[in-house]
C-alpha cells in the first residue's frame, strides 16, 4: 500500500486512486485508433518488403496494368533519406531511405508501396510486383559482425559498429585485492515489442490550410513532425501530425517511421487520404527491434562479497539502421553509464560497441538498456555470493548504496536524488519470507519440482533532461516542458500538452495535478494533446518522463491561471487576492463562505468583462507555462524484486510461484495507476525472462512470424505480484514525484534468472541467458553433468 | 495480412456441401470452425476458390452412443466436448482433452473434425483419436470410406484425405467401464502447441492397452500393445527412439519424460 493520501482539502489531488478517466471510452470500445477512422475517398496502402536480409537491388518490376499505383524510392521525388546521427565521438554514419535504394539491409526492409480500394486489394497488387534481389552475405550475429573481414552492412564503413565507447579504469590494484573473481558471458535475445495496437498512419493534404496532415499511432508527434520536415522537405508549419487514441508505446512508436515519410508524400502526391494499418507479421517479421544484448562482463569482490569493481565488454545488436530520433548507439551507449546500478565500487571498466547488422534497426523498450544490465549485474553478484557463501540479499545489502548517503553521485557521475536502497531490499526479502522457501527447498515441492529463490534491484534514471542529452547528440533534446491551461466560459479547465498519454493514465493525473492546484473537479478537466497544431511543443512521451515533466508544467500553468482568477475574483469579491483560497471548484475569501465558482469567475472574464477591474491583467484565464525539474539529472525511482520458482529439472520448465515487488516512485499522483504501470511492466519482464525471442537463423531471417511462434506471457503465465510502495519524495521534482513507467519491466529476468539459478545450483547449473526456455534450462543441465562427470 | 478473394457457399446437409464441391473448381475448402484455416488464408498459405462452410449441417454436429462404441460429429466443437457432449467415461476423458485446447474462446469454434483435418501433429485429436483406436467417416464426391485415426496424418498439415472429401464424423470403439486413460501434454503455456504429448488407453476387460506418442514431425506414432511399456518406465526411452526421436536430443528427452509422465498418471488412476 501506499503512505500518500491526499489532503482533505484535496480530495482528488496527489494521493488519490481516482479510477482512470480514460477508461469510460476505451473499456466501452469507443475510443479512436488509426484503424477505426474512415475517410472519403480513403485508399489502402500495402508495402513490397525485403524478403532478404543483404542484398543488393537491382530492378523493381511494377505490373503493368497498375504502374500508377505502385511506387518505389525513385518515385519519391524530393524526399531525403533518414539521418539520426549522435554528436558522440567516433559515431559512423548512414541514412536510411524510407523505401530500399541500391541495397535492402535487413528483412521486412520497405521496396514499395501499392495502393488500392481495400487493403487485400493492395496486398494483392504488392504480390505482383517483382523485385531482383542479388544476395549478399548475410552480417547475421553482432559478434560476427565486428570481426575483421566481416562483410560490411555499409559499405563505406571500415567496421560493423555506429560507435564504441570506453570508460576507463586502472583495475591492478582491484585485481590483486580481489578474493572473488567472477566471470560471465551472459546473453539476451532479441524481442519484439509487442503492443496490442500495432502502428499505423493515416496522411491527407488540407488544401485549404496548405497543410498536410498526418495521423499516426505515435509517441511523440511534434518529434515526427520535425522528422518529416527534414525528411519530406517542407516547413514544419505545413504539416500536423495527430496521435489519436494509441493502444500501446512502449517505445515502439518513439520513432520517426519510413513509412510515415512515405506516406506524407503519398497524400500529397495523390491528393486524397491513404492509409497503412501495420499487420502482426509486418510487425514481427520486420520490426523485432529490441532488447539484443552481449556482455563479458566480470565482478571483483572481497571474500565477503563486496564490491570491488567491475569489468565489462558489452555489445548490443543494434541492427542495420539509425533510428530517428533516439539513434543506434543510445542503447549501448546508456549500457556503459548505467551498469554500476545502485551499487558502489571502487573502480569501473566499460567497452561497448553498437554492432551493425542485417536486422530490424534497434529501439528503446520499456526499460531501453536497463534490463539487459540488470540481468547481467545481478547474475553476477548472486554469483558473488554463492562463492562468498552468503545469502545473495545480504551481499547487495552491503554493495547498496546507503540512506546516509543520499543524494549519491555514483561511480558513472549520475545523481542518484533520495531514497533508500537497502530498505527496499529488506521489505522485499521479509514479503517474500526466503527463510520460508528455503524450507520448502529442502524437501522440494510435493510433485517434485525444485524450488529456488531469487532478488534483483535497480535504480531508474527519469525525466532526465538537456543536461543528459545534449551530451548524446541526438535529435532531439528534452527542454522545458509547457502546458497550456485555458478555463472555458463555463468554468471547465482545458489542458493542452505536447506529450501523449497511450496508456499511462494522464488525462487522470493530469487532472488530478490541476485538482491539487485549482481545486476543480477532475470531472470537469479536459487534457487535449497529441496534435501538433493545437499543443506546444514536447519531446513526447518516453523515458518515464511525463508525471514529473508534463505534470510539472501543468502544474506551473494552473499557478498562473489560479493567479489569475484570484486576481479576477478580488475585484468581485472585494477582497486581498492573498485572502483568497481555492476550493471545491470556487475561489473563497478564506474562512468566509463569500466566494464565486470558477463557472462564474469565467463568465464574468469571457461574457461580462465590464464588471471586471480596470487593471486586471489582460492575460486572462489562458495562460501557457513551463517547467523544468531544478536540476535536470533526473529523478530515481528504485525497485527491489524477489520470487520464487519451480523448476521441472526434467522438462526444464519454470513456474513463478510468488513474486514481490516493493518500489519507491517517489510521491505517487495516482497509487492506483503507478499500481498498474509496475505490474504491466513486470508481465513484460515476465516475458523477456521466459518467453520473448526473434530467433534469426544465419542468413538473418526471422523465425517467429505469428504470436503461435513469437510467445507472449498471458494471463495464465503472469502471476498474481504482491506489489509495496515506499515513498521518498524526490527533491528535484514538484510534488516529490519520480518517473516509474518502465520500472516493472526490468528486474524479472534479472529476479526469475537468480531463482532458477538458486533451484539448480546444487547440480552446478547457471543459466546466462534469456529467455529462460525449457531447452536452455536442459541444455545447462545436461552441459552441467557432462562438465561434472 | 488479408486474404485473397475467395466464393463462399453455406452448405446445409452433407449431400450440399459434396454439391458445392463438385460444381466448383478443384480449389475449394471446407470451412468449419475456421481457427486454423482463417489465420492459413489472412497468411495467405491457403488460396482457395471458394470455402464451403460447413457449419450449418447439423448432422456434423451429433453425438451418438450405438452398440459399438460412440459416434461423435466432426462438426462438434471443441468447447461442446468439455462441456460433456460425449457420455460415458470416453466422453470424461475426451472432456478433459478438450479442456487442455487452446483457450475457450478458440474452443467455442474449433471443431474436432477441423482439427484431424487440418493434421497439426501437436494437434490434442490428432493424437488422442489415434490412441483410442478412433476411425473417421468420411464421404467424397464418389463414394464413403473409413480411414483410421491412427493412419490420417501423413505429415505436417497433410493427410490421406482427398480434397473432396469431407470428415463426416468420428466412430470410437467401445471402450469397457474399467477403461483407464491417461494424457500428458507439455507446453510452455496454455493454448501453445504441445512440446511432447503421450498417453495411455487401457481396457483390462477387452485386453486392450494402448499408447500414443505426438507432437511428432507427423502421424502419432501409435503402440498398438503398450503393456509392455505400462509395466517398465524405462521401456519410455526405447519407445521414443522407435517413434523416429533421435536420441540425445531436447526433443526425445521430454517425450520420454512426457510418455513416463503419462504412464505414472495412468497407474495412479
Ligand atoms: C490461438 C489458438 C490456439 C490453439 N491451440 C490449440 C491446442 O492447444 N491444441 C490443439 O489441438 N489445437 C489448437 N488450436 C487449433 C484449433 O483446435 C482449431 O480449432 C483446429 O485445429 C481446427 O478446427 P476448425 O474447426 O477451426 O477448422 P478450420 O480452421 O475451419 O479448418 C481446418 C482445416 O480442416 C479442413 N476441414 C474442416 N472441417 C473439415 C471436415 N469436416 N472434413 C474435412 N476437412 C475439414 C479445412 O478445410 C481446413 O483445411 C489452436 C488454435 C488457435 C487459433
Amino acid at each position: 500500500m501506499s503512505t500518500t493520501t491526499p489532503s482533505a482539502k484535496r480530495p482528488f489531488g496527489v494521493g488519490a486512486r481516482l479510477r482512470r478517466k480514460e477508461d469510460d471510452r476505451l473499456l466501452r470500445g469507443r475510443a479512436e485508433f488509426v484503424a477505426n477512422m474512415r475517410m472519403v475517398g480513403m485508399q489502402e496502402v500495402a508495402f513490397v518488403r525485403s524478403p532478404m536480409a543483404h542484398a543488393r537491388l537491382l530492378a523493381v518490376r511494377k505490373p503493368a496494368d497498375a504502374a500508377d499505383r505502385v511506387f518505389t524510392m525513385d518515385d519519391l521525388d524530393g524526399v531525403s533519406p533518414i539521418v539520426a546521427n549522435s554528436g558522440l565521438p567516433g559515431f559512423r554514419s548512414a541514412g536510411q531511405y524510407p523505401l530500399a535504394r541500391d541495397k535492402v539491409r535487413h528483412v521486412g526492409e520497405a521496396i514499395a508501396m501499392c495502393i488500392a480500394a481495400t487493403r487485400a486489394e493492395a496486398e494483392d497488387l504488392a504480390e505482383r510486383v517483382e523485385v531482383d534481389l542479388d544476395p549478399l552475405p548475410v552480417v547475421a550475429d553482432m559478434l560476427q559482425a565486428l570481426e575483421p573481414g566481416a562483410p560490411l552492412v555499409h559499405e563505406h564503413w571500415d567496421r560493423n559498429a555506429f560507435l564504441e565507447t570506453r570508460v576507463d579504469d586502472n583495475l591492478d590494484d582491484v585485481k590483486r585485492r580481489a578474493a572473488i573473481v567472477v566471470t560471465r558471458r551472459v546473453r539476451t535475445a532479441r524481442q519484439s515489442m509487442a503492443p496490442i495496437e500495432g502502428r499505423g498512419v493515416l496522411a491527407w493534404f488540407d488544401s485549404r490550410l496548405d497543410q498536410l496532415t498526418v495521423t499516426s499511432a505515435t509517441q511523440m508527434p511534434h518529434i515526427v513532425r520535425a522528422g518529416l520536415s527534414e525528411c519530406l522537405g517542407i516547413e514544419q508549419g505545413r504539416i500536423r501530425v495527430v496521435a489519436p487514441d494509441v493502444g500501446g508505446g512502449f517505445g515502439y512508436k518513439g520513432i520517426l517511421l519510413p513509412e510515415e515519410i512515405c506516406l506524407g508524400w503519398l497524400a500529397m502526391k495523390l491528393g486524397h487520404p491513404v492509409r497503412w494499418i501495420e499487420d502482426r507479421f509486418e510487425q514481427l517479421t520486420g520490426n523485432a527491434n529490441c532488447r539484443e544484448h552481449h556482455y563479458d562482463i566480470t565482478g571483483y569482490a572481497d571474500e565477503s562479497g563486496r564490491l570491488l569493481a567491475l569489468d565489462c565488454d558489452a555489445v548490443v545488436d543494434s541492427g542495420a539502421y539509425s533510428s530517428y530520433p533516439f539513434s543506434a548507439c543510445l542503447e549501448a551507449a546508456q549500457v556503459s553509464s548505467i551498469l554500476p546500478g545502485p551499487y558502489v565500487m571502487e573502480r569501473y571498466r566499460c567497452h561497448t560497441w553498437s554492432a551493425t547488422t542485417n536486422k530490424p534497426p534497434i529501439l528503446p523498450y520499456r526499460g531501453v538498456a536497463r534490463t539487459g544490465v540488470c540481468f547481467a549485474l545481478e547474475l553476477v553478484l548472486d554469483a558473488i555470493a554463492r562463492k562468498a557463501g552468503r545469502e545473495p540479499h545480504e551481499v547487495r545489502l552491503e554493495n547498496l548504496v546507503q540512506a546516509d548517503q543520499m543524494p549519491f553521485t555514483n561511480i558513472t557521475r549520475k545523481y542518484f536524488d533520495s531514497g533508500d536502497y537497502p530498505e527496499c531490499l529488506r521489505r522485499a526479502v521479509a514479503a517474500l519470507d526466503i527463510p520460508k522457501w528455503r524450507e520448502q527447498q529442502k524437501k522440494r515441492l510435493p510433485d517434485g519440482r525444485r524450488v529456488g529463490v531469487g532478488v534483483a534491484m535497480f535504480c531508474e534514471q527519469g525525466a532526465h533532461g538537456t543536461s543528459v542529452y545534449y551530451g548524446w547528440g541526438i535529435p532531439m533534446v528534452p527542454g522545458h516542458e509547457q502546458c497550456q491551461a485555458r478555463l472555458t466560459p463555463d468554468g471547465m479547465l482545458e489542458l493542452r500538452i505536447g506529450a501523449h498519454s497511450h496508456g499511462q493514465g494522464l488525462e487522470t493525473t493530469l487532472a488530478q495535478v490541476a485538482h491539487e492546484i485549482l481545486g476543480i473537479d477532475p470531472a470537469r478537466v479536459r487534457l487535449i494533446h497529441g496534435d501538433t497544431a493545437v499543443t506546444p511543443y514536447s519531446t513526447g512521451t518516453w523515458g518515464s518522463r511525463c508525471m514529473v515533466m508534463s505534470g510539472g508544467a501543468v502544474a506551473s500553468a494552473c499557478k498562473v491561471i489560479a493567479q489569475r482568477v484570484r486576481s479576477i475574483a478580488s475585484h468581485l469579491l472585494e477582497a486581498g487576492a492573498d485572502d483568497l483560497v481555492l476550493e471545491d471548484g470556487s475561489v473563497r475569501v478564506a474562512g468566509t463562505d463569500h466566494a464565486l465558482t470558477l463557472r462564474e469567475v469565467a463568465h464574468t472574464w469571457y461574457r461580462q468583462p465590464q464588471r471586471l477591474a480596470a487593471d486586471v491583467d489582460p492575460g486572462g484565464l489562458e495562460a501557457t507555462s513551463g517547467y523544468k525539474t531544478t536540476q535536470d539529472t533526473g529523478t530515481f525511482s528504485y525497485a527491489a524484486h524477489a520470487c520464487a520458482v519451480a523448476v521441472d529439472d526434467e522438462l526444464g520448465a519454470v513456474e513463478i510461484l510468488d513474486y514481490v515487488i516493493v518500489e519507491d516512485g517517489g510521491t505517487l499522483v495516482n497509487p492506483m495507476i503507478v499500481d498498474g504501470q509496475v505490474y504491466g511492466g513486470a508481465a513484460q519482464g515476465i516475458g523477456t525472462a521466459l518467453y520473448e525471442e526473434m530467433p534469426y537463423d544465419d542468413q538473418a531471417q526471422p523465425l517467429a512470424s505469428t504470436l503461435a511462434d513469437y510467445m507472449l506471457p498471458g494471463a495464465t503465465e503472469v502471476p498474481a505480484i504482491r506489489l509495496e510502495h515506499m515513498e521518498t519524495p524526490s527533491p528535484l521534482s514538484v510534488f516529490g514525484q519520480k518517473g516509474i513507467g518502465e520500472g516493472g519491466a526490468i528486474a524479472p529476468p534479472a529476479a526469475i534468472a537468480n531463482a532458477v539459478n538458486d533451484a539448480l545450483a546444487d547440480l552446478g547449473v547457471e543459466i546466462t541467458e534469456s529467455p529462460i526456455t525449457p531447452r536452455r534450462v536442459l541444455a545447462a543441465i545436461a552441459a552441467a553433468k557432462r562438465g561434472a562427470s | 495480412m488479408k486474404a485473397p478473394a475467395f466464393g463462399y457457399e453455406r452448405a446445409h446437409s452433407v449431400e450440399e456441401a459434396l454439391l458445392f464441391y463438385a460444381s466448383g473448381d478443384e480449389d475449394a475448402k471446407y470451412l468449419a470452425g475456421g481457427q486454423s484455416l482463417g489465420p492459413l488464408l489472412n497468411l495467405r498459405l491457403a488460396r482457395p476458390s471458394m470455402l464451403i462452410d460447413v457449419r450449418s449441417i447439423d448432422e456434423l454436429r451429433e453425438c451418438t452412443q450405438t452398440p459399438d462404441g460412440l459416434v461423435i460429429g466432426a462438426g462438434v466443437t471443441h468447447a461442446a466436448i468439455e462441456d460433456g457432449a460425449v457420455p460415458g467415461p470416453v466422453g470424461a476423458f475426451l472432456a478433459v482433452i478438450a479442456h487442455g485446447i487452446a483457450y475457450r474462446a478458440v474452443r467455442n469454434r474449433g471443431t474436432l473434425g477441423g482439427s484431424l483435418a487440418h493434421a497439426d501433429p501437436a494437434a490434442d485429436w490428432v493424437s488422442t483419436m489415434a490412441l483410442l483406436d478412433a476411425q473417421l467417416d468420411v464421404r467424397g464426391v464418389t463414394g464413403e470410406r473409413q480411414v483410421p485415426a491412427e493412419s490420417l496424418v501423413e505429415g505436417p498439415l497433410a493427410t490421406k484425405l482427398a480434397p473432396d472429401e469431407l470428415v463426416v464424423s468420428v466412430r470410437l470403439p467401445g471402450w469397457s467401464a474399467a477403461a483407464r486413460f491417461s494424457y500428458y501434454k507439455f507446453n510452455r503455456k496454455p493454448g501453445e502447441f504441445a512440446d511432447a504429448i503421450a498417453g495411455f488407453a487401457y481396457d483390462p476387460e477387452r485386453g486392450v492397452c494402448r499408447a500414443v506418442i505426438g507432437a511428432t514431425d507427423g502421424a502419432p506414432a501409435v503402440i498398438a500393445d503398450a503393456l509392455e511399456l505400462l509395466a517398465a518406465a524405462e521401456a519410455s526411452e526405447a519407445a521414443v527412439t522407435a517413434a523416429g526421436f533421435e536420441p540425445g536430443s531436447f526433443e526425445h528427452h521430454v517425450h520420454a519424460v512426457a510418455l513416463r509422465r503419462a504412464r505414472d498418471r495412468l497407474i495412479a488412476r
